[in-house]
């Protein structure tokens, strides 16, 4: 990482070297090779740069038109622009020509060669011809040759591997077929530096090296193969490739072509015959076991080492290969979870590959050390399907995916989760990927399934990290608040200190710039953190409420006063006070009874009349409302319409009633009712009328004598309504519960005679809204207790999602607050369907044997291994098969029930160990 | 010619095998009855490839129990849809009881008249899965995901499309292998059990009781099925010698493809007129009063592939949707980690083998494989380019291809004649690989439709 980048002019010399002293020093051999190709040599001779040594002019010419490709990359001459052009078919690969000035396209049915010029992509080739197409054409991958214009190979569906040389007269420009593979082949790929050796990777796990000088392959590398031992991988691998070392590449191109017994002059002779015996004898790997080995997935040739090459594989492997020891990989290693779909060498870092993977992954690997090292990872949202480094930025790899998402991506892979750049010109995922000149970063070119054919202009590229929110907010758990925001921003601010790291978690602060990057300015920002003074308020309310509500088991008007007075307790009286509303509203005729019974039984056929008077709403509501206007006008503004409502209709009641005797203060009830709003009247008409009719007066009467006798409380309609499981089990409860405190006892009879009036469903649309209130104000554990505790009542009244989305947001603080317990309970006591099947998910409890440590898979309390019951009870001596307790001071324990008994009769340990158990 | 005695008949891969087999099976059996509480037949009768049974319960226990987007009654409900398809009372009943386990709605198991309209909207897709998968567009998948009322989300909607093929080809198995319903005391849910195929799976499971009766029937019949094996042992070695020096146009493999395809039209329905007595088609015509009611249109059949060819429907080119490149990454993107289990279980039944054949030890079998796999696909119209489909030809014999193509089509017309008419020399257990195959192979082929209607959808 430290090393400085070499400049692109070195890098092109080093990567030609060996190229042109081949041409220099074996002149014979160069033309023994065109024998092959016989008619095809004149027409080759023009175009490409094979340079012949003996033949001045020619060399002269391949010189020149060198010169001029550099000269055209150091001046960067490369021009155009973003744009598109429709293909006729979805393509697979694309590959570019060495001169940066055309792109070939392959697919299933595509294969066509472009030029790419200013303004537009010109067809300029179409390589399928033929009266009927055969599967030979339908390819997976094509590669231009980096050295020869002409030469192209492809890898087909059917398992062939075709050779095209463009500089044929005919029509038809296949120039061999290699049927050699079994399956698909997924990767062709030539060698950087050498005219006619060609790699080929099958999802039949066999990589195979081909001579494109003669009809079979040269060498087949099987997936399988065993590793070599790092020794020889550094004797053997890594001979750098230097001018000095030039005679012995020679030698090796030849031996891996024809063996180390052949020379260049057998080869002239065209004796294929002399070939039987290579080096290493075909088919050592292949036979039997076909099928069974790996398929590969990606075969690349390495840039700086003349001899390696990397294979990619199904199963998350990665291997380094010398291309003269087809016996077995130099090295083997695991790179991703799943299939590795590709792999590029670093043009410039040796010894860097970068690898994608089905894992959604990208990783890149510094192979020189002793065991590959992983040195960055980049996680992506799809799975990659090629990556491919960015010329002249060291750290920009250039990513698109195989499924589901279409865009190119190009990373710094130092800055793995932000892309540097995304192109998103594509309409269905990108097949292939290619930067147009190896030395220039700006243009990079993609064919998609889409059947369109891309020109990216890197300025054009839209840049993630400026649509991305350099500020963030956080909270902690204990209500410290963190601050990350653009430094500018932050510095501009005095009076707030950066947060400098200390007794809690040191959160990085700054990342360090590297100033080469192109966003080292985006990248910076600063954080701050505001911590909560220790002890001050925080969320304990919060906490403690949650551990004391009670939010079933009990008749309702005990939950409401229940948690009435937790809330009181913690000086929340507004809460509190909304409990004790939603009691009055809700359990009226449960406690009309008791009511009445203490007070006024007799007071109960004298109240009907005022009653029948007082409750036409209709009449009432105007002069209410202008009564606690003008009684209250000012006030805190804090208590809402639900609120003010039940109560202020409450108060007539009282004041019709004039239900005197009582020791509740009435201006209690009133306190809270301060701070009306103007909201008051217009509530108030708009309610009333359509309720209206459901305050059938006659009816009403009737069934509050009834009441008054009959235990069995409220009439039929509206108990039906109100019955919510864990409040109709205790209904005969509640006359034993009679003796409760005056005050409500008060507040039931007022309620009582206004109940007669105003069923509960009344006030759904005004419950509603207090939830709503309180949820939103933040309180979302109100609304939840509420919802609990009133089950039925008010849960037709609020929609399914906003129920889930409180109950979700509720079950979140909790168990940010670790109350497991609680949040347990409401993910039960909840009836959205969503919520109640959270804790049936991740059920299972994993068990390990006392004895030998093993877990027991099969049954929790017998282990297979040792075959002895894990768990006995210490009081019983049996099995314990359900739940077990034990001691956290001895570890002994046994039945629940057995050991409740044992230790209410004594301390000491069941088992006889002497330890003084606790049980609590 | 060697007497059939019982222990010969402990052969080769028993006897190999058999050592750590059945320490392991007990094993594996005992692990799975004290998670489940019961062995059915299915796990009886697939332990005898205990590799395979491990994954293949770690998916489905995955797929039916652990966590999903679908809730469990409904995942069961699916299940009994997709077993209906194919008249498996077995399977109906097995996860009536589930269902109700799971706190399913009694009502439902009514029929589909009395389930939510939201899972009744699965009805098509499941017909079309079950038979004609490749009739599957985007369009029946924007159906169910259209925002609405009754809408899927797309994680759902994956995890049912793997309820459905999960069950789909475990219908095929359960017929495949003549699963007899398990004698459980409760005949609850009125559902009567009807024994479909008589043949005992006792015999299958211990496989060491091999008496078969077309084995034992005649000698001639031995020898008749010895020269069989040992005829294709031989066409299989001469295919992978010729392999290397014979090689077939595009054109020829292209019209190999299409005649396999072709054929396979005429397999069966030259067949059944005379290998289904009456009485078969009345057991299937009594189970299905009882189970038509989880589903509509029940005439809905598979319909060769080929035939299809009138409307033109394009061959689904394997290389262009790949379970490993493409499904794969769908299904596990929208229903996390079902794709690795999935994808655990193809490669183990791909890759199985214990190198015998019969009574040969040290054979590869990979050719075999792939052509039982191909077929199945090439009958669903995946084609491999990459596959020579006249290996097809030479290797399964036509008893093999009556009784593939009924397995995986009609899998409850499956008779015990047709069992025992091919392969007549080999083991009971190898039979069951090749319904393994089979088996994985149909759900496969039914994702990669599901799947590739799902990613049109997407994209």
């Amino acid at each position: 990482m430290g090393k400085t980048r070499t400049t692109s002019a070195e890098g092109r010399e080093r990567q030609r070297l060996p190229a042109r002293r081949f041409r220099t020093t074996s002149p014979a051999a160069l033309r023994a090779d065109s024998v092959d190709g016989g008619s095809l040599l004149a027409p080759l001779l023009g175009l490409t740069d094979r340079a012949f040594s003996d033949c001045p002019d020619l060399a002269d010419g391949a010189m020149e038109k060198m010169s001029r490709v550099t000269t055209a990359l150091g001046g960067s001459v490369l021009t155009g622009r973003t744009m598109h052009c429709h293909l006729d078919a979805p393509a697979n690969a694309i590959s570019v020509c060495r001169d940066a000035a055309q792109v070939v396209v392959a697919g299933r049915s595509i294969f066509k060669i472009y030029a790419i010029e200013e303004e537009q992509f010109v067809e300029k080739l179409n390589l399928r011809v033929g009266r009927k197409p055969s599967l030979n054409l339908s390819c997976a991958d094509v590669v231009w040759h980096q050295m020869d214009e002409n030469l192209l190979a492809t890898a087909a569906t059917n398992g062939v591997v075709v050779t095209w040389n463009l500089g044929r007269p005919s029509r038809n420009k296949q120039d061999q077929l290699f049927t050699e593979h079994k399956r698909t082949v997924n990767k062709v790929c030539f060698h950087p530096t050498e005219a006619h050796v060609l790699l080929s990777g099958s999802q039949d796990g066999f990589m195979k090296c081909f001579d494109l000088r003669r009809k079979d392959s040269v060498s087949t590398f099987s997936g399988e193969a065993t590793e070599a031992g790092p020794w020889e991988w550094a004797m053997a691998g890594w001979v750098p490739v230097l001018p000095v070392l030039s005679c012995h590449i020679l030698r090796l191109h030849h031996s891996f072509a024809h063996g180390p017994t052949q020379d260049a002059e057998s080869t002239a002779n065209g004796s294929r015959e002399s070939w039987g015996c290579p080096l290493y004898p075909l088919g050592l790997c292949s036979g039997p076991q076909a099928g069974q080995s790996e398929s590969v997935r990606d075969v690349q040739f390495s840039i700086r080492d003349y001899f390696t090459f990397a294979s990619t594989f199904e199963n998350g492997n990665v291997q380094l290969w010398d291309i003269r020891r087809p016996d077995r990989c130099e090295r083997m290693f695991t790179a991703h979870n799943g299939p590795v779909f590709c792999c590029d060498w670093h043009p410039e870092d040796r010894g860097w590959l970068a690898t994608g993977g089905r894992d959604k992954m990208v990783k890149v690997w510094d192979v020189t050390t002793h065991r590959a090292k992983e040195m960055h990872c980049v996680q992506t949202i799809a799975s990659v399907a090629r990556v491919k480094w960015r010329p002249e930025c060291r750290h920009h790899l250039a990513t698109c995916s195989m499924m589901v998402d279409h865009n190119i991506y190009v990373w710094d892979v130092r800055r793995p989760f932000v892309p540097a750049a995304m192109f998103e010109e594509h309409r269905d995922v990108t097949t292939g990927i290619a930067w147009r000149h190896p030395h220039d970063p700006s243009f990079l070119l993609s064919g998609s399934k889409d059947s369109s054919l891309c020109q990216h202009l890197f300025r054009d590229a839209s840049q993630p990290v400026e649509r991305a929110n350099p500020e963030g907010l956080c909270y902690g758990l204990f209500g410290d608040l963190a601050f990350a925001a653009k430094e500018s921003l932050v510095a501009a601010e005095s009076g707030r200190k950066p947060y400098a790291g200390d007794r809690r978690h040191p959160i990085f602060f700054k990342r360090k710039l590297d100033p080469a990057e192109p966003f080292a300015g985006l990248a910076s920002s600063a954080l701050s953190v505001f911590e909560t003074e220790p002890g001050g308020g925080g969320m304990r309310w919060f906490v403690d409420t949650a551990e004391r509500y009670a939010l079933a088991g009990r008749p309702l008007a005990e939950l409401c006063d229940h948690n009435a007075k937790v809330a009181r307790e913690l000086g929340r009286n507004q809460v509190a006070q909304t409990w004790t509303m939603l009691r009055i509203i809700y359990c009226s005729p449960g406690l009309v009874p008791t009511a009445n019974l203490n007070h006024s039984v007799g007071k109960g056929g004298s109240c009907g009349l005022p009653l029948m008077n007082s409750f036409n709403l209709k009449d009432m509501a105007p002069g209410l409302g202008s009564e606690t206007r003008l009684d209250r006008s000012k006030g805190d503004a804090r208590s809402d319409t639900v609120l003010l409502d039940s109560s202020a209709t409450l108060i007539t009641n009282e004041d019709n009633e004039e239900t005197e005797g009582s020791d509740v203060p009435a201006d209690y009830l009133l306190g809270d009712v301060e701070g009306e709003e103007d909201e008051l009247y217009l509530l108030d008409p708009e309610h009333a009328h359509p309720e209206d009719p459901e305050c059938v007066l006659p009816q009403e009467a009737f069934p509050l004598r009834h009441e008054i006798v009959d235990t069995p409380p409220g009439p039929e309609h509206l108990q039906d309504k109100a019955d919510s499981p864990h409040v109709s089990g205790s209904e005969a409860d509640v006359a034993s519960l009679a003796p409760v405190d005056s005050s409500f006892s008060l507040l039931s009879v007022s309620h009582a005679l206004y109940d007669s009036r105003l069923p509960p469903d009344f006030f759904g649309v005004l419950v509603r809204d207090m939830l709503h209130f309180y949820a939103e104000q933040g309180d979302v554990q109100m609304a939840v207790s509420v919802l609990i505790v009133l089950g039925e009542r008010v849960r037709k009244d609020i929609d399914e999602q906003t129920q889930e989305h409180w109950y979700t947001s509720y079950i979140d603080l909790l168990q940010r607050f670790r109350l497991w317990n609680v949040s347990n309970e409401v993910v039960k006591l909840s009836t959205s369907r969503a919520v109640s099947c959270l804790n049936q998910a991740s059920t299972t409890l994993h068990v390990n044997c006392s004895h030998c440590k093993r877990p027991m898979s099969s049954r929790g309390w017998v282990c297979d291994r040792c075959h002895r019951c894990a768990s006995m009870c210490a009081v019983c001596h049996h099995v314990v098969k359900g739940l077990f307790v034990w001691c956290q001071g001895c570890s002994h324990g046994g039945h629940l029930q057995h050991i409740m008994k044992w230790l209410e009769g004594s301390s000491h340990c069941p088992a006889g160990c002497g330890h003084l158990c606790e049980y609590s | 010619m060697p007497s059939k005695t019982d222990g010969s008949f402990f052969s080769s891969f028993i006897a190999v095998v058999q050592a750590n087999t059945v320490d392991e099976r007990t094993n594996f059996l005992v692990e799975e009855y004290s998670t489940s509480g019961r062995l059915d037949n299915i796990t009886q009768v697939m332990s005898l490839h205990t590799q395979y049974l491990e994954s293949f319960l770690r998916s489905q226990f995955y797929m039916l129990r652990m966590d999903g987007p679908l809730p469990l009654p409904y995942r069961h409900y699916i299940a009994i849809m997709a077993a209906a398809r194919h008249q498996c009372s077995y399977l109906i009943n097995m996860h009536v009881d589930e269902f109700l386990k799971t706190g399913g709605i009694a009502e439902w198991l009514n029929g589909l008249e009395y389930v939510p309209q939201r899972l009744k909207n699965l009805n098509e897709i499941n017909k079309l899965l079950a038979h004609r998968p490749w009739l599957i567009t985007k369009e029946h998948i924007q159906k169910l995901v259209k925002t609405g009322e009754n809408n899927w989300s797309l994680p759902e909607l994956v995890h049912a499309v793997v309820l459905l093929a999960h069950y789909h080809a475990l219908a095929s198995f359960v017929f495949g292998s003549g699963i007899n319903p398990e004698r459980d005391p409760e005949i609850s849910n009125g559902f009567r059990l009807i024994s479909v195929n008589n043949f005992c799976v006792c015999d299958l499971a211990n496989d060491n009781n091999i008496e078969n009766a077309s084995l034992s029937g005649s000698n001639f019949g031995i020898v008749d099925s010895l020269s069989e094996l040992e005829a294709l042992m031989e066409r299989m070695k001469r295919l992978q010698e010729e392999r290397e020096d014979e090689e077939a146009s595009q054109e020829e493999m292209s019209t190999r493809f299409e005649k396999e395809k072709k054929e396979s039209l005429f397999v069966v329905s030259g067949d059944t007129f005379h290998s289904f007595p009456h009485s078969d088609f009345e057991d299937d015509m009594i189970i299905t009063s009882d189970v038509s009611r989880y589903i509509e249109d029940p005439s809905f059949g598979y319909e060769d592939f080929a035939r299809r060819g009138e409307e033109h429907l394009p061959t689904f080119r394997a290389q262009d949707y790949t379970w490993e490149n493409h499904g794969f990454s769908l299904v596990n993107r929208l229903y996390s980690d079902i794709g690795h289990l999935l994808d655990e279980k193809f490669r183990m039944v791909y890759n199985l083998t214990y190198n015998t054949m019969a009574t040969h030890e040290d054979v590869d079998t990979t050719m075999l494989r792939r052509a039982l796999f191909n077929y199945v696909h090439c009958m669903f119209g995946i084609r491999y380019d990459d596959y020579d489909y006249g290996e097809v030809n030479q290797l399964l014999e036509r008893s093999l291809k009556v009784y593939i193509k009924t397995v995986t089509c009609y899998p409850e017309r499956t008779t015990k004649r047709m069992y025992d008419s091919y392969w007549r020399q080999f083991k009971h257990s190898e039979k069951v690989h090749v319904n393994l195959l089979l088996m994985e192979a149909r759900m496969q082929a039914e994702l990669l439709y599901a799947l590739r209607a799902i990613t049109r959808h997407l994209t």
